[in-house]
């Protein structure tokens, strides 16, 4: 149990696909100047990973390892077109927000990485628990930074007006820099600065 | 022709893949350690884009998009297979990789030892899928300005992956804090440099 436990704990931390591993930020930076967007990405991705780590995992006796990237490709491109549908038939304003990045959930490293290096050897129920904790893993971080820059650079959260109005009156600006791309890759850098020591001590 | 120019320019310096939308991240972090390699790899996604882009684009000009499929019969004027096209693109991208690396195997080998290691890789750089994306999204008119965006987003990852393989290349001998030392400067560095390419946004072409 603590085992299965430890599959989805993991990767939060230690094991943090974005800050220690490096993978998938293709798709992640561009999507967190708010938070919305940002926790519906996440959640697209936790959805996506789970559920291609599961149907690979059951299928990873019958591919021949030749054309496994393939059928891999395959699996995944279906699922993130069911994800696709899903946001824009209930989500539309949020969908075109995110634009070409649902589909790029595609070719995001976390996805193949997790498909290769766990559920081509490990067991269907293990796989989906492995493929949850990533996806949150990934999630957490672009929430993170989703939420620093939601705050400084448009003063709201979820869209709410956070900065009290007074604040304003007195001479404070929102800082137009957070809204823009590279403050995404430096809060990032900053993260894996902080999150360095408790590494070291493990 | 003026047009594609212009696209050609854009999308090297304004709509820089790395710089404005962080496609390609991955492999950008992970191969920049040296310039060499980083320019073979560099040549290698322009290589990829040059042709996948235009594929893509008549793909999704003659079957996928709306009304797409009227040369076959009027019946179809109100077809769209719009749905098809992560899958498709993903497809066709992964298959003229694996047809370039045999093509380039066969033809030139000495140029199938320097690419030939990133040929894989490719298939599954976010950059790649993404270009074909935005060329959806963005409707353009004719295969030579497709064309034109491929080529010009190629280059434009190329300069970026090369600039940064630099910069890593000198920072080696700096002092930096213990635990930014690695992935950490890097990803500041990206961020500066695109503060950088910034720069480029308000001129229009």
């Amino acid at each position: 149990m603590s085992k299965n436990l430890n599959l989805i704990t993991a990767p939060l931390r230690k094991a943090n696909p974005i800050t220690v591993l490096i993978l998938g930020i293709c798709s992640a930076l561009a999507v967190t100047a708010k938070l919305k967007p940002a926790i519906v990405m996440a959640l697209s991705v936790t959805v996506v990973t789970a559920l291609s780590n599961l149907i690979i995992s059951l299928l990873r006796k019958g591919i021949p390892s030749k054309i496994r990237i393939i059928v891999q490709l395959i699996v995944v491109a279906t699922l993130v077109i069911l994800v696709d549908q899903f946001l824009k038939a209930f989500m539309y304003d949020v969908s075109k927000q995110l634009s070409v990045f649902v589909g790029l959930i595609i070719t995001n490293c976390i996805v193949m990485g997790r498909l290769e290096a766990f559920a081509m050897s490990h067991k269907p129920w293990e796989s989906f628990l492995d493929g949850i904790g990533n996806g949150l893993g990934y999630g957490s971080i672009l929430v993170i930074v989703a939420f620093f820059r939601e705050l400084f650079g448009s003063g709201s959260l979820f869209g709410y007006q956070v900065i009290p109005q007074g604040l304003y009156d007195f001479g404070y600006m929102n800082n137009g820099l957070m809204i823009l791309p590279p403050m995404a890759l430096i809060i990032i850098g900053i993260i894996i600065w902080l999150q360095k020591p408790e590494e070291e001590k493990k | 022709m003026m047009d594609a120019l212009g696209l050609f320019f854009r999308s090297i310096f304004i709509d820089n893949m790395v710089f404005a939308y962080f496609l390609g991240m991955c492999s950008f972090l992970a191969v920049s350690k040296n310039v060499k390699t980083s320019f073979g790899l560099g040549v290698a996604v322009t290589f990829v884009l040059i042709v996948t882009v235009p594929v893509n684009y008549l793909l999704d000009r003659y079957v996928l998009s709306e009304g797409a499929l009227s040369w076959i019969s009027p019946a179809f004027a109100n077809v769209s297979l719009d749905f098809l096209s992560f899958i498709l693109f993903i497809a066709i991208i992964a298959a003229i990789v694996q047809i370039l690396e045999m093509v380039i195997e066969k033809y030139s080998p000495a140029l199938y030892n320097s690419l030939g290691i990133f040929l894989p890789l490719i298939a599954v750089n976010c950059a790649i899928l993404g270009a074909s994306l935005f060329m959806q999204e963005r409707h353009l008119d004719s295969v030579g300005q497709s064309l034109a965006y491929g080529f010009g987003s190629g280059i434009g990852w190329l300069i970026a992956i090369v600039g940064i393989a630099a910069i890593r290349e000198k920072i080696r001998y700096s002092k930096i804090p213990k635990r930014l030392q690695g992935t950490g400067i890097a990803f500041i560095i990206t961020g500066l440099m695109g503060i950088a390419f910034m720069a480029f946004l308000g001129i229009s072409i």
